[in-house]
C-alpha cells in the first residue's frame, strides 16, 4: 500500500491521522481509496464538477502530479504521496 | 476562538503595512487547543502576477510545505493565514471562501492608505457556504 500524506487542515477529516494507507496502481485510484475510507474529505478535494480543487496540490516525492501524468501517474506499494495546498485569496470577490 | 499577543499582532499589521499596496500573506503557527493559540507567524511572498497583487495572493506549494516543517520543527502546527486587504474591508471575499482550507484561522487586516487598521479573523464553515467570524483574544 502507498502512503498518502495528509495536510494539517484536512486532519480532521481522516481522524487526525497524517499517513493514510491507500489503495490504488495510480493516484486516481489512491484517492478513491482515501474518500472510500474518509468520506468526509471529498468535498474539499473535489468541486461541485468533481473534479480537483485548484488549489489541491499531489505531490510524489518532489514532483507536483500535474508535471507527470496527472491523476494517472503510476504508484508502487512503496511511494509517498502528498497533498499540498496552495493558498489563494485576496480583496477582489 | 483565536489567541493572539499583541506583538505578533502588530507584526502582522507592520508586514500588511511594508507590502502595501500589494497583499501580504504568512502563516500562521501554534497549538490546535480550544482556544487555538498563535505562538509564531511565518510570513512569504506573495507569488501571484506583476498587477494582481493589489487585490490577490497566492502561496505556492512549496512553500506550504517549507512552513509545515518548520512549523513541524517548533514543535507547532499549521493553524491558519493572515492576509491583507489594501483599502479594503477586512472581511473575507468571495474569492477568498473558494480557496480556503477547512479548519484554518483566515487573520484579515484591512490596511488603508498604508496604515494597517484591524484585523478580524474567520473560519470556513463545514459546508464551505461561507465564512463565520471567529474571536480574537488579544493579550500582552
Amino acid at each position: 500500500m502507498a502512503i498518502l500524506k495528509i495536510p494539517t487542515p484536512l486532519r480532521p477529516y481522516t481522524g487526525g491521522m497524517s499517513d493514510i494507507n491507500v489503495d490504488g496502481e495510480n493516484v486516481g485510484h489512491a484517492l478513491d481509496s482515501l474518500l472510500a475510507q474518509y468520506p468526509d474529505i471529498g468535498k474539499h478535494l473535489y468541486n461541485d464538477d468533481a473534479q480537483l480543487r485548484a488549489f489541491v496540490n499531489l505531490f510524489l516525492g518532489e514532483d507536483n502530479i500535474k508535471d507527470l501524468q496527472g491523476l494517472e501517474t503510476p504508484l508502487s506499494e512503496t511511494d509517498s504521496l502528498r497533498i499540498i495546498p496552495s493558498i489563494a485569496g485576496g480583496a477582489k470577490g | 476562538m483565536l489567541e493572539i499577543n499583541e506583538k505578533l499582532l502588530n507584526d502582522i499589521h507592520l508586514h500588511g503595512e511594508s507590502t502595501y499596496p500589494e497583499e501580504g500573506a504568512g502563516f500562521l503557527l501554534g497549538t490546535e487547543t480550544d482556544p487555538r493559540q498563535v505562538v509564531a507567524i511565518l510570513p512569504v511572498k506573495n507569488m501571484r502576477e506583476d498587477g494582481t497583487r493589489h487585490n490577490r495572493y497566492l502561496i505556492e506549494p512549496l512553500d506550504y510545505l517549507k512552513a509545515d516543517n518548520e512549523a513541524n520543527e517548533m514543535g507547532l502546527s499549521l493553524i491558519g493565514i493572515f492576509h491583507s486587504h489594501p483599502d479594503h474591508p477586512n472581511r473575507p471575499s468571495e474569492f477568498d471562501r473558494e480557496g480556503a482550507q477547512p479548519s484554518f484561522s483566515y487573520l484579515i487586516t484591512s490596511v488603508n492608505k498604508g496604515q494597517a487598521v484591524e484585523s478580524r479573523s474567520w473560519q470556513l464553515l463545514e459546508d464551505r457556504s461561507k465564512f463565520e467570524e471567529e474571536p480574537i483574544n488579544i493579550h500582552e
